[in-house]
């Protein structure tokens, strides 16, 4: 029980030393901050938000921004300001369930391949890699446009696409530990598998499968707001920023503020994402700035 | 290493048969198929019959995928359901236009990517470096479609340099195409640039740290010699790969972007498919996008292969 306790201590401890090394150089406090504001705009702005946001209103369409309306209105009517500050909430909420699916299955499959190695290890690389050689757009679309736009169909669509990525990192982490000294003398001892995965393997390929999981997570909000603009994210009225820029576009010409908003909202998102996940990787010691985005 | 070379390519081969599977079965497991979608509301009866008749659906589905397969590998992908047009002329011209963006993208993007990846690495930590670098991750991490979209707005709106959109049939030459790529490219190459020049700076620095670059100092051979002679060969080599992969990549990138700027492409045309569920030039689409990004794989892999003499004699593994 003790021995319990003191380890849930020292891995409190250790989380929070990560953090405190995160935002010790500007750009990780940067992209924590930007993050955290987000994250607390997405939970917290239903209570505040000044109008409604799927109000339609033809009397009040695409006005400029004013003390009323902060950042002006869109074609019909509605209050870009509120649409804006409510637009993150879906974005965020499928993209880190997302994320957290992909995280799962592309570990467990990763580490598993990289462990029992030989036939089925080549056999599953090779199906890993057709998937990557389709276009991930081509993929989501056809999936999305067969089974519907509900957050129900994206989450689990979403993981799985932005999983295959995560099998080859888990898997090469697994090979770089499974020769050590640790895990032979764990066979010899006569473990498990399981139990050589749960205790032996993970805990030194955790990492390195974080660190992906928090950079697949800004490229599935990339994906993600991608569809919506392509008008196969979330249906309208809800209000998502790739859904706004897209309907605002075709007026951009005399309404900029109606884009110019949503842009805003989505970039710094993703930028504070990306900071975030960089300097975590930084925090544990991983280089990621040679791969490519697969 | 002529075996190494048939390897790869047989590889590759192996890739994009399962590419095949996947899309056929995915085509066919998931529910409706391309008659009820055609039909839509109509699907029943006799006139669901005969569209199943016409396009020989009401056979067992290994001998469609056997047959249709045979068409592909001889270059024949059949018919689309919408126009009722052999897709071969529908792919046609969106293959070439979709061909001069991006070959117009690539030769622009490259060449300034290794220019700032250098100058990055060389100057490392210094102004140039912050300065470069952070515009890069800012033009990385920013969707395609909110750079292109803020590319109209400014140049093509507020500052009416060039026209915002592409307005051009599909069918048009590439002298009608040129005054209206200029945006679209700018768009792509933005991200593509940013990209590899990070990858070439990390490698460059990489290099820069190596035995052999400190041997070469302490031999007092001339600072510009040495970045020529020693460092960039060595640099430049493991980049290619990773280059392969994020041209591959930004596929999706072209089909947004294309999207935005109305480019009678590739990737318009995977969008207005799928809209009309028109499957039979989805699984075209899937089959050429794949091909690409296979090839272009093997074709940075052979490029490794070929400039690095120590691979010659070792396998590659991935």
């Amino acid at each position: 029980m003790t021995l319990e306790k003191e380890q849930k201590k020292n891995n409190l401890q250790k989380v929070y030393e990560v953090i405190k090394t995160m935002a010790s150089k500007p750009s990780g406090l940067i992209g924590l901050s930007i993050l955290l504001f987000h994250v607390i705009l997405a939970i917290t702005s239903p209570l505040y938000v000044p109008y409604d946001y799927k109000a339609i209103d033809p009397s009040l369409m695409l006005q400029a921004p004013s003390s009323e309306y902060w950042f002006g209105t869109d074609s019909l009517g509605r209050d870009v300001f509120t649409r804006t500050i409510l637009g993150g909430r879906t974005a965020l909420t499928v993209t880190f369930f997302g994320s957290l699916i992909a995280l799962l299955w592309g570990g467990a499959l990763g580490i598993f391949c990289g462990l029992v190695g030989g036939k089925i290890d080549d056999v599953v690389m090779r199906i890993i890699d057709a998937f990557l050689s389709i276009p991930w757009i081509l993929a989501m679309l056809l999936i999305v446009s067969l089974l519907g736009t509900t957050t129900l169909v994206l989450i689990p669509a979403l993981g799985f696409f932005y999983g295959k990525g995560i099998v080859r990192v888990a898997r090469a982490a697994t090979h770089d530990v499974i020769a050590k000294d640790f895990i032979v003398s764990a066979r010899a001892r006569g473990h498990s598998n399981l139990s050589i995965i749960w205790n032996e393997i993970l805990p030194n390929v955790r990492d390195a499968i974080m660190v992906e999981g928090a950079m697949r997570w800004s490229w599935m909000l990339l994906g993600f707001s991608s569809l919506s603009f392509l008008g196969f994210g979330v249906s309208p009225p809800t209000p998502d920023w790739g859904l706004m820029i897209s309907n605002a576009r075709g007026l951009m010409s005399f309404a900029y503020w109606a884009v110019l908003a949503p842009i805003f909202g989505l970039s710094s998102l993703i930028i504070g994402i990306n900071l975030t996940a960089d300097a975590f990787a930084k925090a544990l010691g991983i280089d990621r700035s040679t791969k490519a985005p697969v | 290493m002529l075996l190494l070379v048939l390897k790869r390519i047989l590889l590759g081969f192996i890739t994009l048969f399962i590419v095949s599977l996947i899309t056929f079965s995915g085509v066919e497991v998931l529910p409706g198929d391309a008659c009820t979608t055609y039909l839509e509301r109509e699907a029943y009866g006799a006139a669901l019959e005969a569209c199943y008749e016409r396009l020989g659906l009401n056979t067992p589905a290994y001998e469609r995928y056997i047959s249709w397969a045979a068409g592909v590998l001889q270059g024949d992908f059949g018919y689309s359901l919408s126009g009722e047009m052999r897709i071969n002329d529908v792919l046609g011209p969106r293959v070439k236009n979709s061909m001069v963006l991006a070959s117009a993208s690539i030769l622009i993007g490259i060449p300034i990517a290794l220019l700032l990846g250098i100058i990055t690495a060389l100057w490392r930590d210094k102004l140039p470096d912050i300065i470069i670098s952070t515009i890069t991750i800012f033009s990385m991490t920013i969707p395609e479609f909110i750079s292109a979209t803020l590319l109209i707005l400014i140049v093509a709106i507020w500052l009416e340099w060039l026209p915002g959109i592409v307005i051009v049939p599909t069918g048009a030459s590439i002298s009608e195409l040129l005054p209206n790529i200029i945006l679209p490219v700018i768009a792509i190459s933005m991200i593509m640039t940013a990209h590899m020049a990070r990858m070439v700076r990390s490698s460059v620095i990489q290099v820069m740290a190596s035995d052999y670059v400190q041997m070469a100092i302490l031999k007092g051979v001339p600072y510009w010699t040495m970045v020529f002679k020693h460092v960039l060969p060595n640099a430049l080599l493991p980049a290619i790969n990773v280059v392969a992969l994020t041209i591959a990549w930004l596929l999706g990138g072209v089909v947004v972007t294309e999207v935005v700027f109305n480019y009678p492409g590739l990737g318009r045309l995977v969008i207005e498919s799928i809209s009309n569920r028109d499957l039979p030039v989805v699984q075209a689409l899937a089959i050429i996008l794949a091909s690409i990004y296979v090839s272009i794989n093997l074709i940075a892999d052979l490029m490794t292969l070929m400039l690095n003499p120590r691979l010659k004699s070792l396998q590659i593994k991935k």
